[in-house]
Parts: structure tokens; C-alpha cells; sequence
């Protein structure tokens, strides 16, 4: 392709020819300054246009939001919502203490195992006696009779119901919902799961609650079939933390969030590892660039006409 | 100019110890890295990990 590129060289030096000899000087630019008036006028505004559409959905965004009938929950200061906080391990120990203690009357958490527990918020030797106090269901045996047994640490929390359907007889129909991830399912996450436990109170004049729910400010539809289920010292914590209302909601809500998310606190330590990698790569980066760029930057091309 | 010299003429000018700098050189800088980041995680969240609290429990069973 030697020749072919000689042919089209010398064609391009015939057609230059014709052109009187200057100089011709061109720089790589590509700044605004250097677009011409009408040019600089339509960027400018398609620039504005663009910002004031942008401001406007998102104006009309929150207004929708600001028609809901439920109340949205406030945003709480978790110890979890910095970039790079980890979840409060005492607080998930508080918060499973909760959960065994009160939650677990009505809710499961069926993807939940009792070695997940271990090195979170138990040792293996305590998480092992929690396992041992339950019952569960084994077999067949060598007669193919199912037996039960202590729990061991591969087992499943247990659950307060066999079925939805026994669930949903033994509460007026409603459904209690598993809690695994329950604080990923919610819009609002733990700030809603907070505000719902905490957030039940004597509905407004002129709405009437039916027969077994009751009102709840949060809650989709403000009708809720969970009686208020946690109110001060409803249990005595084994840490000695004087257990208010709030202190148990806030608990349960750390432990609900550990569930949902076990690899929360391996995820803040890699972005740590990736932010202190990128400090050190990104300048690196750059200064190549700019490197391999100058050639490119600084050069002149010029036409020098033959003589 | 003079210690630059000195590591060139070391490890750098060799092929052979050039690879051998560059993988010693790998290892251990993956080792102080991970290290590091480590330290600074739980040096910013003192007292809430399970490191921190566990010999609240361990005493207790032994």
C-alpha cells in the first residue's frame, strides 16, 4: 500500500498547488471564546434551556410528592450514613435482642441463619446456645420418622407461623411481612421503618379506623393491621441501655438494615481501599496524558510551498 | 540524581531483577495498602465494629 499512499500524497501536493503560497498556521482550538456570536448565542441557549427543563421536572417531582396522602418519613442521623461509617455493632446485638424478644411473635426473617449472627453481633459459643434453644423439625431418621431437634448454627430463624395463610388467620387477615429485607423493600428504608413504629397516634377528626386496625401516619393508606408494638421498657436489654421507645426502634432499625445488607460494612471499607487507589492512580493518569498529549498540543502544522 | 542512579543500576537495569523488583514490589505494596485502608477504616469507626466490642462477650464464656 506503499505505492497507493505515494499516489494519493502527490495527488493532495497537485491540489494544493493551485493555492497561492501562505503560510497557513492552524492551532488545536477548540475554546468558546472562539466561536462565533451566533454560535455563542445558541449554546448559551440550549445551556439555559437545558438547566431550567432539569429544574422543572424536578420541581414538578417534588410537588407530586407533596400531594401523597401518607406522611414521608424525616431523615434521621443514623451512625451508618456517612460514606464511610459502619453499621453500630452493639446496636444490632441490642437490635436482635429486639427482634427475639418482640418482633419475632408475628414476623419471620426466613433467609436469616443463626452463623450469620456469628463474629456480627455474637461470639460462635453464645450464637451457638441461642441455636440450642430452639426446636426444629429433622429428618427422616433410618424408620423414616421426622424427629425434631436442637437448633444448630445452620439453621433458619424460626418461624412465629407455618404458612402466610396461618399468618394472616391468626392476625385479622393481615399478612405480617417477612423481615429479612424488609428495610430494602420500604421506600424511606430505616428512616420509615423508624417512623412507623414510633409514628402511631390518635387518627385526625372525621377519619374513622375499622374494628382491629389501627392509625398510622406512615403507613400507605394510614391503616395498619400491627398494633403499636414497641413502647419504653417493653424489654429489659442485657447491656444495661435504658430501653425507650425510641432507643428500641433505633435498635431494631440498625439490626433490620445489617439483615438487608450483611456486606454493608465490607462495602464502605473496599470504597475506602478504592478512593485511597484512585488518589493515587488519578494523578498518575493525568500526568500521562498530558504527556503523551504535548506532541500533539504543541505542534505547528505548516505548508511550505516548493520551490 | 545520585540515589535514582543507584536503583537503576540495582534493581531497574537487569531484566531479571527488574521483574523480580517489579512482583517483591507488588506483593508488598498490596500488603501496606491493604494494611492502611484497614487502619484508617477502623480508626474512623472506633467503638462500632465487632472488633471493638467482642471482648465485651469472649470474657464472659471463658
Amino acid at each position: 500500500w506503499t505505492a497507493a499512499a505515494i499516489c494519493i500524497s502527490q495527488s493532495a501536493k497537485r491540489s494544493l498547488y493551485r493555492y497561492p503560497p501562505v503560510f497557513t498556521l492552524c492551532f488545536a482550538n477548540m475554546s468558546f471564546a472562539s466561536l462565533s456570536r451566533g454560535k455563542k448565542v445558541a449554546l448559551s441557549t440550549l445551556g439555559v434551556l437545558a438547566a431550567g427543563g432539569a429544574g422543572l421536572a424536578l420541581a414538578l417531582h417534588q410537588s407530586v410528592k407533596a400531594s401523597d396522602l401518607e406522611l414521608h418519613p424525616p431523615s434521621y442521623p443514623w451512625s451508618h450514613n456517612g460514606l464511610l461509617s459502619s453499621l453500630d455493632h452493639t446496636s444490632i446485638r441490642r437490635g436482635y435482642q429486639v427482634y427475639k424478644q418482640v418482633c419475632s411473635a408475628c414476623h419471620s426473617m426466613e433467609y436469616l441463619a443463626f452463623r450469620n449472627l456469628v463474629g456480627v453481633s455474637h461470639t460462635e459459643a453464645e450464637v451457638k446456645a441461642l441455636a440450642e434453644e430452639i426446636e426444629v423439625v429433622d429428618g427422616p431418621d433410618e424408620k423414616g420418622e421426622m424427629f425434631t431437634r436442637p437448633g444448630k448454627l445452620s439453621d433458619y430463624f424460626p418461624k412465629p407461623y407455618p404458612n402466610p395463610e396461618a399468618a394472616r388467620a391468626a392476625n385479622n387477615g393481615a399478612l405480617p411481612p417477612d423481615l429479612s429485607y424488609i428495610v430494602n423493600a420500604r421506600h424511606g428504608g430505616e428512616d420509615y421503618v423508624f417512623s412507623l413504629l414510633t409514628g402511631y397516634c390518635e387518627p385526625p377528626v372525621g377519619v374513622t379506623i375499622r374494628e382491629g386496625l389501627y392509625y398510622n401516619p406512615y403507613f400507605p393508606g394510614q391503616a395498619i393491621g400491627m398494633a403499636p408494638p414497641i413502647y419504653n421498657e417493653i424489654l429489659e436489654y442485657e447491656d444495661g441501655t435504658p430501653a425507650t421507645m425510641s432507643q428500641v426502634a433505633k435498635d431494631v432499625c440498625t439490626f433490620l438494615r445489617w439483615a438487608a445488607e450483611p456486606e454493608h460494612d465490607q462495602r464502605k471499607r473496599m470504597g475506602l481501599k478504592l478512593l485511597l487507589g484512585s488518589a493515587i492512580l488519578l494523578p498518575l493518569v493525568y500526568y500521562m496524558k498530558r504527556h503523551r498529549w504535548t506532541v500533539l498540543k504543541s505542534r505547528k502544522i505548516a505548508y511550505r510551498p516548493p520551490k | 540524581m545520585a540515589l535514582s542512579q543507584t536503583v537503576y543500576n540495582l534493581l531497574f537495569r537487569r531484566t531479571s531483577t527488574f521483574a523480580i523488583t517489579i512482583m517483591v514490589g507488588a506483593v508488598l505494596f498490596e500488603r501496606v495498602f491493604d494494611q492502611a485502608g484497614n487502619a484508617v477504616f477502623e480508626q474512623l469507626n472506633r467503638g462500632k465494629l465487632w472488633k471493638h466490642i467482642k471482648h465485651n462477650y469472649e470474657s464472659k464464656d471463658e
